[in-house]
């Protein structure tokens, strides 16, 4: 397929699916801050999507295809560039890149380790047992998804995994979001930057409101 | 002013080069840096040395020859300067310059500071024709071309193959060099029958030749000596969805 050996082909695709993605962790965003709405609120949001049954499943293979597409290109656009660019300077001189756009790879797989982390934690409940363990406590009829996530979070450890993976989600986005404008071709010149600052400021709130969510446990704002 | 040069020398294309000091003395401050370059191999010769080799054409900063990193910015890093068009005055007495070739794999050392740009004309190559009448010469009013149109079309045809965007490229891209002839030819009539294959040909093009690909770190723009803006690039990946459908 063209699209898939082509240069601008692939930097198109990855913008689909860094979009796509976007949209995703928008709405895992807005379920997740439904935390700070008391312990039935997210709850009750957690049982109406598991019972959404076939159709949660067609979003995971959806949400499986489309990071798969995004970090194939990702590593491979990586692996080409570095050997496009064999011999570095004894003086480099940077003025216009940014430590973010620099290392998109390096904060795409600590996403990724994430990624693996946080299903292995709140979806299998594999690890940190005796905290996820209260998911198959019921409260009003209901796994307490509440308790689960307050018990994990109470643990620094657990936290600052959290904190530094949301860390490397914001940075990943703030050099991301703008570059995606650039990618689908609205730059008129003079648009670009407020687009660069725009793009940094909504990364800013990605990363600030789901870092809130461990802080919050961790320093006993919201109690269990 | 009296400065300290150190300079990539290297034999040939299969050499290992390596950063050589020399020094520059009683330098004018009205002197142009190649003229500045020209005095110190005048010594090198005169010592029996092999003189600094360096690309350079017309030293008034239209044809692109000139090609050097200095402190690590292609062209010195001078808002719209080419080597040729930089003045010793923007450097004072006792300064330490790095004066290095363009590095990317697309662009091989040959000597010094010489690298092969020919890659970037594959590129314009694989650009192709652009359509036209032959036969008699057509009115020169019967063609017309909107004048914002005609505006934008040359500040892409700015573009003086340098390669100075690769250069300053952290992935070694030509994308810029890419989009400046795409976007002038996609918006003049003359070359819009032609754009879909165009923006395709040049990008495969750009790949095969070994350069990277664009991930938007817009230092391009900051380095390129006629200010070709990224808004550029922006309008390639236009021409590209475009031609998708
Ligand atoms: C929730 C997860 C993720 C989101 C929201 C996201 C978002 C984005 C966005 C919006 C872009 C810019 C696309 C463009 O303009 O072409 C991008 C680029 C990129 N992403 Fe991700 N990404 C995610 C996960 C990952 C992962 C897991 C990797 C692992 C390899 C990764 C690696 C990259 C790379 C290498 C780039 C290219 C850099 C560039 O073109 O500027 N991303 N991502
Ligand atoms: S020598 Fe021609 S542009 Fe510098």
């Amino acid at each position: 397929m063209y699209l898939l050996t082509s240069s601008v082909g692939r930097k198109q695709l990855m913008a689909v699916t860094g979009l796509l993605l976007v949209g995703f962790i928008t709405v895992h965003l807005l379920g997740n801050l439904s935390i700070f709405a008391g312990s039935e609120a997210i709850n009750i949001y957690a049982e109406k999507l598991k019972s959404l049954g076939p159709v949660v499943w067609i979003f995971r293979l959806v949400m499986l295809v489309l990071f798969l597409v995004h970090i194939t290109f990702g590593i491979q656009l990586t692996l080409e560039n570095s050997a496009a660019s064999p011999e570095t300077y004894a003086i480099k001189q940077r003025t216009k890149t940014t430590f973010a756009a620099e290392s998109m790879i390096y904060t795409g797989l600590i996403i990724l380790a994430f990624l693996f982390y946080h299903l292995l934690h709140f979806t299998f409940h594999l690890v940190q047992t005796d905290a996820v363990d209260a998911v198959h406590t019921l409260v009003n009829g209901r796994p307490d998804v509440f308790s689960m996530v307050a018990k994990s979070f109470n643990s620094a450890f657990v936290s600052i995994v959290y904190i530094i993976s949301m860390a490397a989600l914001f940075l990943h986005l703030s050099h991301g979001l703008q570059s995606l404008v650039q990618t689908f071709g609205f730059n008129n010149g003079t648009s670009q930057d407020k687009v660069i600052g725009i793009g940094k400021l909504v990364a800013i709130f990605y990363g600030l409101a789901y870092i809130a969510i461990p802080l919050a446990f961790l320093f006993h704002i919201v109690k269990i | 002013m009296n400065l300290t040069l150190h300079v990539w020398r290297q034999k040939g294309p299969k050499a290992k080069g390596k950063l050589e000091t020399y020094q520059a003395t009683n330098v004018s401050e009205d002197e142009s840096f190649l003229e500045m370059l020209d005095e110190v191999n005048e010594e090198l010769i005169k010592a029996g040395k092999d003189p600094i080799a360096f690309d350079h054409d017309c030293r008034e900063g239209i044809c692109g020859m000139c090609s050097q990193v200095i402190n690590g910015k292609p062209h010195g890093g001078q808002e719209r300067t080419t080597v040729c068009q930089l003045h010793m005055r923007s450097f004072a007495d006792g300064d330490e310059i790095f004066i290095e070739p363009w590095r990317a794999k697309a662009f091989p050392v040959q000597k010094d500071l010489i690298a092969d740009r020919s890659t970037l004309e594959t590129i314009m190559q694989a650009g192709g024709f652009t359509s036209c009448h032959t036969g008699g010469v057509p009115d020169g009013n019967a063609l017309l071309v909107p004048k914002p149109v005609a505006d934008y079309a040359m500040d892409a045809a700015e573009c003086i193959g340098c390669g100075a965007c690769v250069a300053g490229c952290p992935n070694s891209s030509a994308m810029l060099y890419t989009s400046a002839k795409v976007a002038q030819l996609a918006v003049l009539p003359q070359g819009k029958g032609e754009a879909k294959a165009r923006v395709k040909s040049m990008t495969d093009a750009l790949l095969d030749e070994g350069f990277g690909n664009c991930t938007n770190h817009y230092e391009c723009q900051d380095a390129c000596p006629k200010g070709i803006n990224v808004k550029f690039i922006a309008k390639l990946n236009r021409e590209y969805i475009k031609s998708l459908v």
